[in-house]
């Protein structure tokens, strides 16, 4: 019995003068890759008026009390609690459960870890903890990554914030998002899809009966560049003014233009109408889909210290993965141009193929339907 | 290993315990027993609180009904006042909730809104509540003596003395004379507006929370005019009628401190360290006591704890008090000097004239000394300690 008595003595006389304080919580997230590790400090006082911790209501909280709930306390902090990465929420789990000291009293130390399907160069983050019960609540967050960190502060008005993309130093933000922008295109079978569909009639010559086989591969060359470069400056325009804010168009839109775009240039090919200009519809159709990348930059996130690095860095990655597909299909389209597969399968056939795949596209986007989905549900 | 006799058995589990708690803030850590106290509640020993935490679950219940919310509402901020705790005024503002925004709220749901916006010195969010309340509802009396405290903290005299004047035969006497006499007395009526709440604090009929709130305002005023005598003799009128309000705390502790007695401080706030404007008044009267030194240094060091804490969140609340630390305490003249700079901006009290002619002072700012000397010029102040301190400069 003394023992308890000089046990609990000591914890309050050991304790410093504690303070009046508005309610915070001091989050930690340490992030490495796809996986999390956290903490979370959360003050007893805040919890039992969220939870009822007192259970014996004599005013006091003790460890007991505290342990008997400390799954409900991880439930509810959790479920208030999101973090995504690349548009996907990472799931979060706990690990242990302590306490500790702050200027106003004790708080449940929550130590969790949490693991992402894509490590992407930010976090967004989702804050919601006494949401409703307290709006001058305060989640504090100490954000770590590359052995950085920053302060971030969590309010009823300011639940959002995207942190990360901005530490380790400018080369390596910037080879993140590089590597993002060739992640992007190499995914976004949209864009693949209506470069190809202007790179396929690149090996041919337009003649009143109809493509011809180009004779020479430097021809069929300066034509690919030719779209390239119209499609290449034109994204990258519209890339930059919507990503920082100076047009913004309804992503809808965006993406239906995008859709009808992949069709209209897949029909050029089995219905000319545009043969040597090929270039300008590549620059006007080009100022659409860099409407589209900026959705895709958007979803990542920018980080506001250093917006130009990164946006260069994404607009340099979505080049090189195009190039990269310019590379690898132009000699092989050249060579392969007189032969009968190229011409009726892969030329015309495959710009059918593009122009309906997109059509679809264009009705699931314009009209905010799924066509694919219910086709794969039946 | 050396077998203890029972008592050296607990100093020596004392000593390992001390040495844990003291990692405390440091360490997470698992406490070792079920039975250890991790956490007192306000509501310990503290009837009005318990009641307080009951009725806030029946309006969880019934969020909407405004019946029990301004019951909490008023509890909640009265709560924060008396504690110095701001947990109450997030407590306060969630009862709110569904009238926070809301520009056709009930007019009483608008009242309790700016009355917390106020206790958050948001002044400019409170008179723009109180403002179109008032136009509607003219004849709404706390509305229009919450309006005239906003005003009067502000600097804005006349506004607030007319607040005043439309109050007269719709509440006490003694209300609408301790409503004029604060703006009153601060611009160069201070000794009729003394006179006026004297005399009718003499009749001693109204309830003791009114007369505890002019015996404070009438200590001010008195303390001001260098009437100290008066000031002591008003400062223990109103501590008899609310032993516990904190605001009267501080302003006698500020009024003891001016008077070189910090050793009656300490009695009067030994047991308020949670609150953080009367741990600095604690803490400054510690500082002028050589026998006070260990204990100084430990809330020094809470002091800054806190203001750190506070600038985390993004609070500017205290920035009065975070001068008077940074300049007193820290001898920081030119953070201090900043933050009554900013202070004076959203504020204009005769404290927070001090510390601003006090961290001017300190820095060597001209420039800021004329922001207060203008002042004092242009609303005729009467005030000994400020006045004093402009001594000191010339």
């Amino acid at each position: 019995m003394i023992r308890i008595i000089v046990l609990l003595a000591c914890a309050i006389l050991a304790a410093p003068a504690f303070a009046h304080k508005a309610s915070d919580a001091y989050l930690t997230i340490e992030r490495d890759g796809a996986s999390l590790r956290g903490q979370w400090d959360i003050a007893l006082r805040d919890l039992d008026n969220a939870l009822g911790l007192d259970a014996n209501a004599d005013g006091d909280i003790t460890w007991g009390e505290v342990r008997m709930r400390e799954t409900d306390i991880a439930a509810y902090a959790m479920r208030r609690l999101q973090v995504s990465s690349h548009g996907e929420r990472c799931t979060l789990a706990p690990l242990a459960y302590l306490v500790d000291t702050h200027t106003d009293g004790a708080y449940a130390v929550l130590k969790f870890s949490g693991a992402c399907l894509h490590a992407g160069p930010t976090l967004a983050i989702d804050y919601r903890l006494f949401e409703g019960l307290d709006p001058q609540h305060r989640g504090l967050l100490n954000y770590v990554e590359h052995g950085q960190s920053r302060s971030v502060v969590f309010s009823a008005d300011t639940p959002q914030r995207i942190v990360g993309g901005d530490s380790g130093g400018a080369w390596r933000q910037f080879a993140t998002y590089v590597d993002e922008g060739v992640w992007h295109i190499w995914t976004g079978f949209d864009h693949i899809l209506f470069l190809l569909s202007l790179l396929l009639p690149a090996v041919f010559v337009r003649m009143p009966d109809g493509w011809r086989s180009s004779m020479s591969f430097r021809a069929s060359f300066v034509d690919v560049a030719k779209v390239v470069t119209a499609f290449t400056l034109a994204h990258s325009i519209t890339l930059t003014l919507a990503a920082l804010s100076i047009v913004v168009l309804p992503s809808r839109l965006v993406e239906s233009g995008i859709a009808l775009s992949v069709v209209l240039a897949a029909l050029n090919n089995l219905f000319p109408v545009v043969a040597n200009g090929r270039w300008l519809a590549a620059f006007g159709f080009g100022l659409l889909h860099g409407f589209g990348f900026a959705g895709a930059l958007h979803d990542l996130g920018l980080p506001a210290g250093s917006l130009a690095l990164s946006l260069a860095g994404f607009n340099l990655g979505v080049e090189a993965g195009q190039l990269a597909i310019v590379v690898l299909f132009l000699p092989l389209a050249f060579a392969l141009r007189s032969t009968w597969a190229y011409r009726r399968m892969v030329f015309a056939g495959g710009s059918a193929a593009i122009a309906m795949v997109a059509s679809v596209w264009l009705v699931e986007r314009a009209f905010n339907v799924g066509v694919f989905s219910a086709l794969a549900a039946r | 290993m050396a077998i203890l006799k029972p008592g050296r058995r607990n100093l020596a589990l004392a000593a390992v315990c001390l040495m844990l708690c003291a990692s405390a803030g440091a360490t997470p850590y698992v406490p070792a027993d079920d039975r250890i106290v991790l956490e007192r509640l306000p509501e310990k020993g503290d009837p009005a609180l318990a009641h307080l935490k009951r009725m806030r679950a029946e309006l969880a219940a019934n969020p909407r009904d405004l019946d029990i919310a301004v019951p909490v509402v008023r509890r909640a901020l009265e709560a924060a006042r008396t504690l110095g705790d701001p947990r109450f005024l997030g407590e306060a503002q969630a009862a709110l909730a569904p009238w926070w925004k809301a520009a056709d709220a009930p007019p009483i749901a608008v009242l309790l809104r700016a009355t917390l916006k106020q206790s958050e010195h948001d002044f400019a969010g409170s008179l723009a509540d109180l403002d179109p309340l008032l136009e509607a509802n003219p004849a709404m009396a706390q509305a229009r003596l919450t309006r005239a405290t906003v005003l009067t903290v502000l600097g804005r005299y006349a506004d607030a003395r007319r607040d005043c004047a439309s109050l007269a035969g719709r509440v006490a006497p003694v209300v609408v004379i301790g409503c004029e006499a604060g703006p009153a007395s601060l611009s160069g009526e201070a000794r009729a507006a003394y006179d006026a709440l004297a005399g009718i604090l003499a009749q001693q009929d109204a309830d003791p929370g009114v007369r505890e709130w002019a015996q404070t305002l009438a200590a001010e005023i008195a303390a001001r005019r260098g009437d100290f005598t008066a000031a002591e003799a008003h400062f223990r009128a109103a501590r008899a009628l609310d032993p516990r309000d904190a605001y009267l705390k501080g302003a006698y502790a500020d009024f003891l401190l001016d008077r070189d007695r910090p050793r009656d401080v300490l009695p009067l706030l030994r047991d308020d360290t949670r609150n953080d404007t009367l741990l600095l008044r604690l803490a400054l009267a510690e500082r002028r006591l050589p026998d006070q030194r260990g204990i100084f240094t430990e809330h020094r060091s809470d002091l800054a704890a806190r203001f750190d804490a506070a600038r985390r969140r993004g609070d500017s609340v205290h920035r009065r008090e975070e001068a008077q630390f940074r300049l007193v305490i820290e001898g920081d003249a030119h953070a201090a000097l900043a933050l009554a700079r900013e202070n004076w901006a959203v504020q204009r009290e005769p404290a927070d004239l001090r510390i601003l002619i006090e961290a001017a002072r300190a820095a060597g700012d001209a420039a800021a000394l004329k922001i207060a000397t203008d002042w004092i010029a242009a609303h005729h102040l009467e005030d000994a300690a400020v006045l004093a301190g402009l001594q000191v400069v010339r």
